[in-house]
């Protein structure tokens, strides 16, 4: 933006000094280069033509003979600095001095009128405003971006005066009908541009749409007259009907997505009532349906189709209903758990399995494509981490650039006064309390400003330090209680199954309903602390409301990835190593109906607080305690409670490939039921909402402890955990992670000349130095990142200072403008008393 | 289908198209909108491009801009005459220069505009203290809102002439994250 801003801010005094000489001293036209004019503006130009018509040929010749020292001056001091800046100056005035003009009185007092004009025609003021320097901008774009287009129509298509040449710059307003001809290099670059760049550039350009069709309608006409000039050849006629029917084939298809995008009216309907703060977290929930939709996609593409092609035993067991909560029953034996696939190559019976991944298509067999059950599961899920893990990354950088600019602006008052206002918002009342919102934002950074900062007493920081220190006391013992509850609860329940599962006199039904404690404790656990947390947070008191939104979030997250934490050690340290004890003939099948459990569980106690905390505490404030306020719709909890949930389902993609589907099924219905909620029972929130850099925060948790904690717990699962021997599909290997291994020397055995890939895979992937290697090279990549940006931190300083030199040229050329009319002025007048004195 | 078929001519709609942000159905949605605020004045049929004017008394009744601070700014800014009466021309290109789709260069020159109350090409004071009171709706007062222009002009001031021209109000905008996010006046606008 700034060096965008360098280029277009006005005259550098070198190129004025050069363009006016255009118009004075033709004979040194050639010497030019036409980079030095690109950035010019014409107006000068013809203001300095008027300047020579104005006078008589005397005068003329003085004004070339002043600007010619100018420049003489101007090039030798062309790099701009302190001192040589000092001396052109004072070399300007002395200039100044010397030259006496006869002229016409100019009239006008202050500025004359020229100098006005100059004012007001210079591309600082004009850009985006005049007509004629919008066009001019735009021709200069549609040059350079057709230069870097190297576009496809040869020279020879464009009539002798519209080709593009170096001549054409230095012409270019010495007609009084600059801007028709302006206009018609316009659409001559426009025509020469390919479509789509052609439409980009319309769409873009800041003209009424009228004149925009008025140029469109010329490019059109252009168009036509060239084709049927050239007398189009059969083949070259197709391609230009295939042309136009691509593009409105391509029109119908957008006009086709854009109605696809789900959600459209609900979340313009909510941006519109409570604007962009709670509209960020739906569109939070809609990029986790995103990621739930590409997972299942991965996964049930080549897992669970093939597996549900060749279903390898019938098991009949009744559907009782309570499956739908335990996940347990009859739905075990299914395509959703892990213990269900296969650990065989499947033979090819239709036509899916030929078209599985690269790696997990093998040619044992050597006569027809087969599908390696174990290694496509293995593939399958890592390639989905890896891929979700490239997009998140992807997408954590583009937000990060969007809300953390390079340059942090020292502005913030004209930053709030002109960009706080959230035009989403248009229902009446929430108009009104962003008002109020703006009104103190504004008093209190006035506040800041003026009296800057007051030192608060010793006692008082003291105190407040002490509260900070309570509250936090409060919030850890509190997460660490319940970390040490859910461990003791997690190993009595596991203790009880290990006594139980030989005596057979219980009833199944109520072992299996039983396995629902521990994710119901843990739910309450999630829903009863953040309250707490909030509370203890009322008792503080923090200087700005975003310190108060990251302590929040930070202590969720805290319990959040606790919990977490203590489950997978659960799980992944208690249950898998020994699994026969507790009566299960596979492990990973437990674990997956473990975390349905806790994403179903999850979505119960939304549900509850939805319909508790918001729906009842609203009527409960409204009709007992009459209050006018509404609750406040809590972003931050909710977005933490959407994170645990993927979290979960990211956790169980390994035991229950199904698993992204149920999560699928619970945003959706998250969503209608969050939003009716916030519709019926919520109120714009009355604290600033700082949207974009909360959508940064949000990103970066979800990848770095959300999803980089699950790939973790898979990472070591496959890694180093004996799998269930008599289930699944890594039953006969040590770890999942040998099924690369053991199709590699399978591999070898049928055929020996692919020794070297077996090789190779001993050497690279399972040595781990070369793990660290790319370790490094990624380190590397991301220390070159940010120096590069420091250095454009660095450029960025250099070219505000140049902005700044420049605004000071620009007086001083002013100023000597003014003076230069001033001394015509008193020559005229001298001269005109002499005539009258003769 | 007829219906939308008499509207405009296919030469038409496709213009429209390359000209704005909107695909063929949104432009049609656009001047049924334009239709519903003054159905005696707007034909159906615009195939031959009807010189008609819809005022801005009318246009600020639409949901989208009725609790907008700067609804009458707006609407004047994208007039053809300036005094606030839309052509249908007009009318789409305000739609188009706020929606979701353009660009930021584009919404900063037509923000800048719209910021310019006084039409001189600069955001002097008056048009900061203008813009202030209808922000805040006379929650500050008078000396306040003197202090926070002296303030916001004394910092974004680049060049020192004490108002900002366009190029200090981009080089300001650009380093709000927020800008563009909130600028999105008529995302929303094919529901209501």
């Amino acid at each position: 933006m700034v060096q965008e801003e360098a280029r277009s801010l006005p005259l550098p005094p070198g190129p004025l000094m050069t363009k006016s000489e255009s118009v004075l001293s033709p004979v040194r036209l050639s010497v030019r280069s036409p980079a030095d004019e690109e950035g010019v503006h014409d107006s000068f130009q013809q203001l300095i033509a008027e300047h020579s018509d104005n006078g008589a040929a005397s005068s003329a010749l003085e004004l070339q003979q002043l600007q010619s020292d100018l420049d003489e001056e101007s090039r030798d001091n062309m790099p701009l600095s302190g001192p040589e800046h000092e001396h052109r100056r004072r070399q300007g005035a002395s200039d100044l001095e010397c030259d006496g003009g006869e002229m016409d009185p100019i009239q006008g007092e202050g500025w004359s009128s020229d100098t006005l004009k100059i004012l007001s025609s210079m591309p600082s003021r004009t850009i985006g405003r005049n007509r004629g320097a919008i066009i001019s901008q735009y021709c200069n774009k549609t040059l350079k971006l057709r230069r870097r287009r190297q576009t496809r129509p040869s020279i020879r298509d464009f009539s002798p005066s519209s080709r593009p040449s170096i001549r054409s710059y230095g012409m270019e307003g010495d007609t009084t009908d600059a801007e028709v001809s302006k206009r018609e290099r316009l659409v001559n670059n426009l025509q020469n541009l390919p479509v789509s760049d052609r439409v980009r550039m319309l769409r873009g350009m800041p003209l009424s749409v009228a004149e925009k069709k008025e140029i469109r309608n010329l490019v059109m006409q252009k168009e036509k007259r060239i084709l049927s000039n050239k007398k189009l050849s059969c083949c070259s006629q197709l391609k230009y009907y295939i042309i136009i029917a691509a593009r409105k084939s391509w029109y119908s298809w957008l006009s086709f997505l854009h109605s696809l995008q789900p959600w459209q009216t609900l979340l313009k309907r909510v941006s519109g009532r409570f604007g962009t703060g709670v509209l960020s977290y739906f569109l939070f929930l809609k990029t986790l349906v995103f990621f739930n939709v590409f997972l299942f996609l991965v996964t049930g593409a080549f897992l669970v189709l093939p597996q549900a092609v060749h279903p390898p035993y019938r098991d009949t067991t009744s559907f009782s209903g309570l499956e739908l909560l335990t996940g347990a029953g009859s739905f075990s034996h299914t395509v959703m758990y892990y213990g269900y696939y296969a650990n065989y190559t499947l033979p090819r019976r239709s036509r899916d399995e030929g078209g599985g991944q690269n790696a997990s298509t093998l040619t044992s067999d050597s006569q027809q494509f087969s599908y390696n059950m174990p290694l496509a599961y293995f593939f399958t899920i890592g390639m989905a981490f890896f891929i979700t893990c490239i997009i998140l990354v992807y997408s954590m950088s583009k937000t990060f650039g969007r809300s953390f600019r390079i340059n942090k602006s020292n502005s913030i008052l004209t930053m709030k006064t002109f960009s706080c206002w959230d035009f989403k918002v248009i229902k009446k009342k929430s108009v009104q309390i962003m008002s109020e919102n703006i009104g103190t934002q504004l008093k209190e950074l006035l506040a800041e400003l003026t009296q800057k900062h007051t030192k608060s007493t010793f006692c008082k920081r003291f105190c407040r330090l002490m509260v900070h220190g309570v509250a936090w006391t409060i919030c850890i013992a509190s997460t660490t209680g319940c970390m040490a509850g859910v461990y003791y609860f997690s190993e009595f329940i596991h203790k009880d199954l290990q006594q139980n599962h030989r005596n057979l006199y219980v009833n199944p039904l109520m072992k299996e309903a039983k396995l629902l404690s521990l994710p119901t404790v843990v739910s309450v656990i999630n829903l009863l602390l953040p309250a707490l947390f909030n509370l203890v947070g009322w008792m503080e008191t923090y200087e700005s409301p975003s310190v108060f939104a990251y302590v929040a979030i930070g202590r969720n997250l805290m319990l959040k990835m606790s919990m977490l934490g203590i489950l997978c050690f659960h799980w992944l340290g208690r249950v898998a190593p020994e699994y026969k004890s507790i009566g299960l003939t596979c492990w990973e099948d437990f674990v997956g109906q473990e975390l349905y459990r806790f994403l179903l569980m999850d979505f119960i106690f939304t549900l509850l607080d939805t319909l508790f905390g918001e729906l009842l505490w609203r009527l409960f404030s409204e009709k007992v305690l009459k209050r006018k306020r509404k609750p406040v719709f809590d972003i931050a909890r909710n977005v933490l409670d959407l994170i645990y949930g993927q979290t979960l389902a990211w956790l169980g993609v390994l035991f229950s490939p199904v698993l992204p589907v149920v999560q699928i099924l619970k945003l959706f219905l998250v969503f209608y039921i969050k939003m009716s909620s916030v519709m019926l029972n919520c109120q714009a929130p009355r604290k600033p909402y700082r949207a974009s850099q909360m959508t940064t925060i949000f990103i970066t948790l979800l990848c770095i402890p959300s999803l980089l904690g699950a790939s973790v717990c898979v990472t070591y699962t496959m890694w180093s955990i004996t799998p269930s021997t008599s289930c699944g599909p890594f039953r006969t290997l040590d770890t999942m992670f040998k099924a690369g291994k053991h199709w590699m020397e399978i591999l070898e055995k049928d055929n020996p000349s692919l020794s070297v890939l077996s090789k190779a895979h001993t050497y690279f992937v399972e040595n781990p130095f070369f793990l660290f290697v790319g370790a490094g090279i990624f380190l590397i990549v991301i220390y070159f990142h940010s120096q590069v940006v420091d250095g454009q931190r660095k450029i960025i300083s250099l070219l505000q200072d140049q902005i700044q030199n420049e605004g000071e040229d620009k007086k001083f050329l002013i100023n000597r403008l003014q003076s230069v009319h001033k001394q015509k002025q008193d020559a005229g007048k001298r001269l005109k008393s002499q005539d009258s004195t003769c | 289908m007829g219906n939308k078929q008499t509207t405009f001519t296919e030469e038409q709609l496709e213009a429209y198209q390359d000209c704005t942000f909107f695909t063929r159905k949104e432009i049609l949605r656009l001047h049924a909108r334009y239709r519903e605020l003054a159905p005696h004045l707007v034909p159906l049929d615009y195939t031959n491009n009807p010189d008609i004017k819809v005022p801005m008394t009318l246009i600020v009744t639409m949901p989208e801009l009725k609790e907008n601070p700067f609804r009458e700014r707006i609407v004047e800014t994208f007039s053809e005459d300036g005094q606030g009466n839309l052509s249908f021309s007009d009318f789409i290109d305000m739609f188009s220069a706020l929606c979701e789709a353009s660009p930021r260069e584009l919404k900063t020159i037509y923000a800048f505009k719209i910021y310019d109350f006084n039409r001189d090409n600069f955001i002097c004071k008056e048009d900061l203290e203008k813009t202030l009171n209808k922000l805040t709706k006379g929650e500050l007062t008078p000396e306040e809102v003197t202090l926070v222009c002296d303030k916001a002009i004394e910092e974004a001031d680049l060049d020192g002439d004490n108002k900002l021209s366009f190029a200090d109000f981009e080089n300001m905008i650009s380093k709000a994250p927020d800008f563009l996010r909130y600028r999105h006046l008529f995302g929303y606008v094919f529901i209501f």
